[in-house]
Protein backbone atom coordinates (compact mmCIF):
# COMPACT_ATOMS: atom_id res chain seq x y z
CA UNK A 1 0.00 0.00 0.00
CA UNK A 2 2.97 2.24 0.76
CA UNK A 3 4.24 1.57 -2.74
CA UNK A 4 0.87 2.40 -4.24
CA UNK A 5 0.81 5.77 -2.49
CA UNK A 6 4.38 6.49 -3.50
CA UNK A 7 3.42 5.73 -7.10
CA UNK A 8 0.56 8.23 -6.86
CA UNK A 9 2.99 10.85 -5.57
CA UNK A 10 5.03 10.35 -8.73
CA UNK A 11 2.02 11.71 -10.64
CA UNK A 12 1.55 14.91 -8.63
CA UNK A 13 3.49 17.66 -10.34
CA UNK A 14 4.96 20.78 -8.85
CA UNK A 15 2.59 23.56 -10.03
CA UNK A 16 5.53 25.67 -11.16
CA UNK A 17 7.49 22.85 -12.77
CA UNK A 18 5.07 20.93 -15.00
CA UNK A 19 5.93 17.23 -15.40
CA UNK A 20 8.29 17.18 -12.46
CA UNK A 21 6.61 15.33 -9.63
CA UNK A 22 6.86 16.27 -5.98
CA UNK A 23 8.31 12.80 -5.38
CA UNK A 24 11.08 13.37 -7.92
CA UNK A 25 11.82 16.75 -6.39
CA UNK A 26 12.57 14.92 -3.15
CA UNK A 27 9.78 16.58 -1.23
CA UNK A 28 8.20 13.42 0.20
CA UNK A 29 9.69 12.52 3.55
CA UNK A 30 7.42 9.90 5.04
CA UNK A 31 4.31 7.96 4.07
CA UNK A 32 2.42 6.16 6.80
CA UNK A 33 -0.68 4.06 6.20
CA UNK A 34 -2.99 3.23 9.09
CA UNK A 35 -6.01 1.27 7.88
CA UNK A 36 -7.59 3.53 5.28
CA UNK A 37 -5.85 6.68 6.49
CA UNK A 38 -2.72 8.00 4.87
CA UNK A 39 -0.35 10.40 6.60
CA UNK A 40 2.24 12.12 4.48
CA UNK A 41 5.08 14.25 5.78
CA UNK A 42 6.66 16.50 3.19
CA UNK A 43 9.67 18.76 3.27
CA UNK A 44 9.18 22.24 1.82
CA UNK A 45 11.65 23.45 -0.80
CA UNK A 46 12.09 27.20 -0.40
CA UNK A 47 10.38 28.77 2.60
CA UNK A 48 8.92 31.60 0.58
CA UNK A 49 7.51 29.30 -2.09
CA UNK A 50 3.87 30.26 -2.67
CA UNK A 51 3.20 26.89 -4.30
CA UNK A 52 3.40 24.97 -1.02
CA UNK A 53 -0.31 25.33 -0.27
CA UNK A 54 -1.23 24.08 -3.74
CA UNK A 55 1.14 21.16 -3.43
CA UNK A 56 -0.39 20.18 -0.12
CA UNK A 57 -3.89 20.31 -1.62
CA UNK A 58 -2.95 18.49 -4.84
CA UNK A 59 -1.26 15.67 -2.95
CA UNK A 60 -4.25 15.24 -0.68
CA UNK A 61 -6.68 15.19 -3.59
CA UNK A 62 -4.63 12.70 -5.62
CA UNK A 63 -4.15 10.29 -2.73
CA UNK A 64 -7.82 10.42 -1.74
CA UNK A 65 -8.76 9.28 -5.24
CA UNK A 66 -7.24 5.87 -4.49
CA UNK A 67 -10.14 3.41 -3.84
CA UNK A 68 -9.22 2.18 -0.39
CA UNK A 69 -8.12 5.55 1.00
CA UNK A 70 -10.58 7.08 3.43
CA UNK A 71 -8.62 10.23 4.17
CA UNK A 72 -5.22 11.73 3.61
CA UNK A 73 -3.41 14.21 5.81
CA UNK A 74 -0.45 16.12 4.45
CA UNK A 75 1.87 18.15 6.59
CA UNK A 76 5.16 19.94 6.11
CA UNK A 77 7.98 19.32 8.52
CA UNK A 78 11.07 21.39 9.17
CA UNK A 79 12.89 18.66 11.04
CA UNK A 80 14.15 17.26 7.79
CA UNK A 81 15.72 19.79 5.49
CA UNK A 82 15.17 19.68 1.77
CA UNK A 83 18.27 20.05 -0.30
CA UNK A 84 18.70 20.01 -4.04
CA UNK A 85 20.63 16.74 -3.60
CA UNK A 86 17.25 15.10 -2.96
CA UNK A 87 16.12 15.53 -6.58
CA UNK A 88 16.04 12.16 -8.35
CA UNK A 89 17.64 11.37 -11.71
CA UNK A 90 14.16 11.22 -13.23
CA UNK A 91 13.46 14.66 -11.76
CA UNK A 92 16.67 16.03 -13.22
CA UNK A 93 15.90 14.72 -16.67
CA UNK A 94 12.37 16.17 -16.56
CA UNK A 95 13.73 19.54 -15.46
CA UNK A 96 16.04 19.62 -18.46
CA UNK A 97 13.14 18.96 -20.84
CA UNK A 98 11.61 22.19 -19.60
CA UNK A 99 14.75 24.19 -20.14
CA UNK A 100 15.73 24.15 -16.49
CA UNK A 101 19.20 22.90 -15.68
CA UNK A 102 19.31 20.69 -12.60
CA UNK A 103 21.40 21.88 -9.66
CA UNK A 104 25.08 20.93 -9.56
CA UNK A 105 26.01 17.83 -7.57
CA UNK A 106 28.27 17.89 -4.51
CA UNK A 107 27.94 21.63 -4.23
CA UNK A 108 29.41 23.33 -1.17
CA UNK A 109 27.87 26.61 0.05
CA UNK A 110 29.68 29.72 -1.04
CA UNK A 111 31.33 28.03 -4.02
CA UNK A 112 30.72 29.31 -7.50
CA UNK A 113 28.88 26.84 -9.62
CA UNK A 114 28.80 26.16 -13.32
CA UNK A 115 25.77 25.02 -15.25
CA UNK A 116 25.60 23.23 -18.57
CA UNK A 117 22.97 24.36 -21.05
CA UNK A 118 19.91 22.08 -20.79
CA UNK A 119 19.32 22.42 -24.56
CA UNK A 120 22.73 21.84 -26.15
CA UNK A 121 24.84 20.66 -23.23
CA UNK A 122 27.47 23.35 -23.69
CA UNK A 123 29.26 24.70 -20.64
CA UNK A 124 29.75 28.03 -22.43
CA UNK A 125 27.05 29.70 -20.33
CA UNK A 126 26.75 32.84 -18.25
CA UNK A 127 24.74 33.70 -15.16
CA UNK A 128 22.40 36.58 -15.93
CA UNK A 129 20.64 36.70 -12.57
CA UNK A 130 21.02 34.46 -9.52
CA UNK A 131 17.35 35.19 -8.87
CA UNK A 132 14.68 34.06 -11.29
CA UNK A 133 10.92 33.71 -11.67
CA UNK A 134 10.70 31.59 -8.50
CA UNK A 135 12.82 31.49 -5.37
CA UNK A 136 14.43 28.21 -6.41
CA UNK A 137 15.60 29.24 -9.88
CA UNK A 138 18.27 31.39 -11.55
CA UNK A 139 18.39 32.88 -15.06
CA UNK A 140 21.24 31.99 -17.41
CA UNK A 141 22.23 32.38 -21.05
CA UNK A 142 23.92 29.90 -23.35
CA UNK A 143 26.49 31.60 -25.54
CA UNK A 144 26.78 28.47 -27.66
CA UNK A 145 23.16 27.88 -28.77
CA UNK A 146 22.04 31.38 -27.77
CA UNK A 147 19.14 30.27 -25.66
CA UNK A 148 18.22 31.83 -22.38
CA UNK A 149 17.51 29.16 -19.78
CA UNK A 150 16.96 28.64 -16.09
CA UNK A 151 18.74 26.58 -13.48
CA UNK A 152 17.80 25.33 -10.02
CA UNK A 153 19.87 27.08 -7.37
CA UNK A 154 21.92 24.68 -5.30
CA UNK A 155 20.59 24.57 -1.74
CA UNK A 156 22.41 22.36 0.70
CA UNK A 157 22.75 21.91 4.41
CA UNK A 158 24.29 24.93 6.07
CA UNK A 159 27.57 24.33 7.87
CA UNK A 160 28.57 26.92 10.45
CA UNK A 161 32.25 27.74 10.25
CA UNK B 1 19.61 24.07 29.46
CA UNK B 2 17.84 20.94 28.33
CA UNK B 3 16.28 20.90 24.93
CA UNK B 4 12.62 21.74 24.59
CA UNK B 5 11.27 19.68 21.73
CA UNK B 6 7.68 20.83 21.25
CA UNK B 7 5.36 23.80 21.74
CA UNK B 8 3.39 21.79 24.32
CA UNK B 9 6.53 21.29 26.35
CA UNK B 10 7.45 24.98 26.14
CA UNK B 11 4.00 25.97 27.40
CA UNK B 12 4.60 24.16 30.68
CA UNK B 13 7.18 26.68 31.91
CA UNK B 14 5.69 30.18 32.04
CA UNK B 15 8.99 32.04 32.35
CA UNK B 16 10.54 30.06 29.51
CA UNK B 17 7.47 30.63 27.32
CA UNK B 18 7.52 34.40 27.88
CA UNK B 19 11.19 34.70 26.92
CA UNK B 20 10.77 32.41 23.93
CA UNK B 21 7.77 34.29 22.52
CA UNK B 22 9.57 37.59 22.94
CA UNK B 23 12.51 36.37 20.86
CA UNK B 24 10.31 34.90 18.12
CA UNK B 25 8.20 38.08 17.86
CA UNK B 26 11.41 39.99 17.19
CA UNK B 27 12.46 37.57 14.45
CA UNK B 28 9.01 37.57 12.85
CA UNK B 29 8.41 41.32 12.99
CA UNK B 30 11.92 42.14 11.69
CA UNK B 31 11.45 39.94 8.60
CA UNK B 32 7.89 41.16 8.12
CA UNK B 33 8.77 44.85 8.07
CA UNK B 34 11.88 44.62 5.96
CA UNK B 35 9.91 42.53 3.44
CA UNK B 36 7.21 45.16 3.31
CA UNK B 37 9.74 47.92 2.63
CA UNK B 38 11.25 45.66 -0.02
CA UNK B 39 7.87 45.04 -1.66
CA UNK B 40 7.38 48.79 -2.07
CA UNK B 41 10.29 48.78 -4.51
CA UNK B 42 8.55 46.43 -6.94
CA UNK B 43 8.73 48.01 -10.38
CA UNK B 44 10.95 50.82 -9.12
CA UNK B 45 14.31 49.09 -8.66
CA UNK B 46 17.26 50.49 -10.65
CA UNK B 47 16.96 47.93 -13.45
CA UNK B 48 14.81 44.98 -14.46
CA UNK B 49 17.18 42.27 -13.27
CA UNK B 50 17.31 43.96 -9.88
CA UNK B 51 13.53 44.06 -9.82
CA UNK B 52 13.43 40.29 -10.32
CA UNK B 53 16.14 39.67 -7.72
CA UNK B 54 14.84 42.03 -5.07
CA UNK B 55 11.25 40.84 -5.34
CA UNK B 56 12.39 37.22 -5.12
CA UNK B 57 14.41 38.01 -1.98
CA UNK B 58 11.49 39.92 -0.53
CA UNK B 59 9.00 37.15 -1.21
CA UNK B 60 11.28 34.59 0.37
CA UNK B 61 11.89 36.80 3.41
CA UNK B 62 8.13 37.14 3.83
CA UNK B 63 8.12 33.32 3.81
CA UNK B 64 10.59 33.41 6.68
CA UNK B 65 8.36 35.81 8.63
CA UNK B 66 5.49 33.38 7.99
CA UNK B 67 7.45 30.50 9.55
CA UNK B 68 8.23 32.55 12.66
CA UNK B 69 4.56 33.60 13.03
CA UNK B 70 3.66 29.93 12.60
CA UNK B 71 5.85 29.09 15.61
CA UNK B 72 3.94 31.73 17.59
CA UNK B 73 0.62 30.27 16.46
CA UNK B 74 1.82 26.88 17.70
CA UNK B 75 2.62 28.50 21.04
CA UNK B 76 -0.97 29.70 21.35
CA UNK B 77 -0.57 33.33 20.29
CA UNK B 78 -3.39 33.26 17.72
CA UNK B 79 -3.61 32.82 13.98
CA UNK B 80 -0.80 33.88 11.67
CA UNK B 81 -2.87 36.42 9.73
CA UNK B 82 -4.00 38.07 12.92
CA UNK B 83 -0.44 38.17 14.25
CA UNK B 84 0.80 39.81 11.07
CA UNK B 85 -2.07 42.23 10.46
CA UNK B 86 -3.95 43.02 13.63
CA UNK B 87 -1.40 43.61 16.34
CA UNK B 88 -1.19 47.16 17.58
CA UNK B 89 2.06 49.05 16.81
CA UNK B 90 2.86 49.22 20.52
CA UNK B 91 3.25 45.44 20.71
CA UNK B 92 5.32 45.16 17.55
CA UNK B 93 8.90 44.12 18.25
CA UNK B 94 10.79 44.96 15.05
CA UNK B 95 13.84 47.21 15.21
CA UNK B 96 12.87 50.81 14.40
CA UNK B 97 15.44 51.13 11.61
CA UNK B 98 13.62 48.39 9.70
CA UNK B 99 10.30 50.26 9.57
CA UNK B 100 11.92 53.42 8.18
CA UNK B 101 10.37 54.65 4.93
CA UNK B 102 12.30 54.00 1.74
CA UNK B 103 12.46 57.74 1.09
CA UNK B 104 10.13 60.60 0.32
CA UNK B 105 6.83 60.22 -1.46
CA UNK B 106 4.83 57.01 -1.61
CA UNK B 107 4.47 53.96 -3.76
CA UNK B 108 1.54 55.22 -5.82
CA UNK B 109 2.62 58.80 -6.41
CA UNK B 110 6.09 60.26 -6.80
CA UNK B 111 8.11 57.63 -5.00
CA UNK B 112 11.47 59.35 -4.46
CA UNK B 113 12.98 56.31 -2.83
CA UNK B 114 16.63 56.11 -1.98
CA UNK B 115 18.59 53.14 -3.26
CA UNK B 116 21.57 53.90 -1.00
CA UNK B 117 19.35 53.50 2.07
CA UNK B 118 17.99 50.24 0.70
CA UNK B 119 21.43 48.78 -0.03
CA UNK B 120 22.83 49.79 3.36
CA UNK B 121 19.77 48.67 5.27
CA UNK B 122 19.47 45.29 3.59
CA UNK B 123 23.20 44.61 3.81
CA UNK B 124 23.31 45.41 7.53
CA UNK B 125 20.11 43.50 8.22
CA UNK B 126 20.97 40.34 6.25
CA UNK B 127 24.39 40.25 7.94
CA UNK B 128 22.65 40.58 11.29
CA UNK B 129 20.14 37.88 10.35
CA UNK B 130 22.97 35.49 9.45
CA UNK B 131 24.78 35.84 12.79
CA UNK B 132 21.56 35.78 14.79
CA UNK B 133 20.23 32.65 13.09
CA UNK B 134 23.59 30.90 13.32
CA UNK B 135 23.42 31.41 17.08
CA UNK B 136 19.81 30.19 17.11
CA UNK B 137 20.70 26.87 15.45
CA UNK B 138 21.96 25.95 18.93
CA UNK B 139 18.81 27.24 20.66
CA UNK B 140 17.24 25.22 23.48
CA UNK B 141 13.90 25.40 21.62
CA UNK B 142 14.29 22.77 18.92
CA UNK B 143 11.45 23.89 16.58
CA UNK B 144 13.08 27.34 16.41
CA UNK B 145 16.56 25.89 15.88
CA UNK B 146 15.15 23.80 12.98
CA UNK B 147 13.65 26.85 11.30
CA UNK B 148 16.92 28.77 11.72
CA UNK B 149 18.77 25.95 9.96
CA UNK B 150 16.22 25.96 7.15
CA UNK B 151 16.37 29.73 6.65
CA UNK B 152 20.17 29.66 6.65
CA UNK B 153 20.15 27.36 3.63
CA UNK B 154 18.43 30.08 1.59
CA UNK B 155 19.57 33.31 3.16
CA UNK B 156 23.21 33.22 1.91
CA UNK B 157 21.83 34.13 -1.54
CA UNK B 158 20.18 37.22 -0.07
CA UNK B 159 23.26 38.33 1.81
CA UNK B 160 25.55 37.72 -1.17
CA UNK B 161 23.29 39.94 -3.28
CA UNK B 162 23.54 42.93 -0.94
CA UNK B 163 27.27 42.41 -0.42
CA UNK B 164 27.79 42.79 -4.16
CA UNK B 165 25.80 46.04 -4.23
CA UNK B 166 27.67 47.35 -1.21
CA UNK B 167 31.11 46.57 -2.63
CA UNK B 168 30.31 47.86 -6.09
CA UNK B 169 28.83 51.15 -4.93
CA UNK B 170 31.68 51.77 -2.49
CA UNK B 171 34.13 51.30 -5.36
CA UNK B 172 32.07 53.22 -7.87
CA UNK B 173 31.84 57.00 -8.40
CA UNK B 174 32.49 59.53 -5.69
CA UNK B 175 28.78 60.31 -5.50
CA UNK B 176 27.91 56.64 -4.98
CA UNK B 177 30.49 56.26 -2.23
CA UNK B 178 29.39 59.43 -0.48
CA UNK B 179 25.74 58.47 -0.55
CA UNK B 180 26.47 55.01 0.84
CA UNK B 181 28.68 56.46 3.56
CA UNK B 182 26.05 59.02 4.54
CA UNK B 183 23.48 56.21 4.90
CA UNK B 184 25.98 54.15 6.89
CA UNK B 185 26.52 57.02 9.32
CA UNK B 186 22.75 57.36 9.63
CA UNK B 187 22.41 53.61 10.26
CA UNK B 188 25.00 53.85 13.00
CA UNK B 189 22.75 56.29 14.83
CA UNK B 190 19.69 54.06 14.50
CA UNK B 191 20.60 50.36 14.35
CA UNK B 192 21.18 49.91 18.10
CA UNK B 193 17.85 48.38 19.08
CA UNK B 194 17.97 45.84 16.25
CA UNK B 195 20.94 44.30 18.09
CA UNK B 196 19.07 44.03 21.39
CA UNK B 197 16.51 41.63 22.89
CA UNK B 198 14.42 44.12 24.90
CA UNK B 199 13.04 43.58 28.39
CA UNK B 200 13.49 39.80 28.34
CA UNK B 201 17.18 39.96 27.39
CA UNK B 202 18.44 38.29 30.58
CA UNK B 203 15.89 35.48 30.43
CA UNK B 204 16.40 34.92 26.70
CA UNK B 205 20.10 34.29 27.33
CA UNK B 206 19.53 32.40 30.59
CA UNK B 207 17.21 29.87 28.95
CA UNK B 208 19.76 29.16 26.23
CA UNK B 209 17.49 30.49 23.47
CA UNK B 210 20.39 32.40 21.91
CA UNK B 211 23.78 33.89 22.86
CA UNK B 212 23.88 37.16 24.83
CA UNK B 213 23.37 40.59 23.26
CA UNK B 214 27.00 41.68 23.61
CA UNK B 215 28.32 38.62 21.85
CA UNK B 216 25.76 38.95 19.08
CA UNK B 217 26.72 42.57 18.54
CA UNK B 218 30.41 41.70 18.44
CA UNK B 219 29.82 38.96 15.86
CA UNK B 220 27.76 41.35 13.75
CA UNK B 221 30.39 44.10 13.74
CA UNK B 222 33.02 41.53 12.92
CA UNK B 223 30.99 40.21 9.99
CA UNK B 224 30.08 43.70 8.68
CA UNK B 225 33.71 44.80 8.76
CA UNK B 226 34.62 41.99 6.36
CA UNK B 227 32.82 43.94 3.63
CA UNK B 228 33.22 47.54 4.79
CA UNK B 229 36.75 48.63 5.60
CA UNK B 230 36.02 51.90 7.34
CA UNK B 231 33.05 51.60 9.63
CA UNK B 232 31.77 54.74 11.35
CA UNK B 233 33.79 55.34 14.50
CA UNK B 234 30.85 56.55 16.58
CA UNK B 235 29.04 54.19 18.96
CA UNK B 236 25.91 52.51 17.57
CA UNK B 237 22.91 54.47 18.77
CA UNK B 238 19.14 54.07 18.93
CA UNK B 239 18.00 57.49 17.92
CA UNK B 240 14.25 56.75 17.97
CA UNK B 241 14.19 54.44 20.98
CA UNK B 242 13.78 50.68 21.11
CA UNK B 243 11.42 48.77 18.86
CA UNK B 244 12.17 45.73 21.03
CA UNK B 245 10.28 47.51 23.80
CA UNK B 246 7.38 48.59 21.61
CA UNK B 247 8.62 52.07 20.78
CA UNK B 248 8.02 52.99 17.16
CA UNK B 249 7.73 55.87 14.72
CA UNK B 250 4.95 57.04 12.42
CA UNK B 251 6.63 55.11 9.66
CA UNK B 252 5.42 51.90 11.25
CA UNK B 253 1.82 53.16 11.29
CA UNK B 254 2.10 53.99 7.61
CA UNK B 255 3.57 50.57 6.87
CA UNK B 256 0.89 48.66 8.81
CA UNK B 257 -1.98 50.70 7.38
CA UNK B 258 -0.86 50.04 3.84
CA UNK B 259 0.06 46.43 4.44
CA UNK B 260 -3.20 45.53 6.17
CA UNK B 261 -5.59 47.58 4.07
CA UNK B 262 -6.92 44.68 2.03
CA UNK B 263 -6.96 42.28 4.96
CA UNK B 264 -8.91 44.74 7.11
CA UNK B 265 -11.46 45.30 4.34
CA UNK B 266 -12.62 41.69 4.67
CA UNK B 267 -11.09 39.56 7.37
CA UNK B 268 -13.11 36.49 6.45
CA UNK B 269 -12.05 36.41 2.82
CA UNK B 270 -10.37 33.24 1.64
CA UNK B 271 -7.54 33.73 -0.82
Amino acid sequence: MQEEIRAVLKTVDDPELPNVSVADLGMVHEVTVVGGDVFITMVPTFAGCPALDFIQKNVKTAVEEVDWVKGCEVQFSFEEKWSTDAITDEGKSQLKKHGIAPPPENYRPGEEWTVDCPYCGSDYTSMENVFGPTACRSILYCTSCRNPFEAMKPVVDYVIN
Amino acid sequence: MTEVLTAEEAKKDAAYLTALKELIYQLADDDFLISFRGSEWLGLAPHIEEDVAFSSITQNTMGHAFMFYQLLEDLGEGEIDMLAHERHPSVRRNGIYLEKKNGEGNYLEEPYYDWALTVVRNFLYETFKKVKLEAITKSSYKPLANIAGKVLMEQPYHLAHWKIWMKQLLNSTEEARERIEARLNEAWEEFGDVLEYGTQATEIEHFGLIIGEDELKERWINEVSKTIENLPSTPIGKKYGSGREGEHTEDLDQALNTLSEVYMSDKEAIW
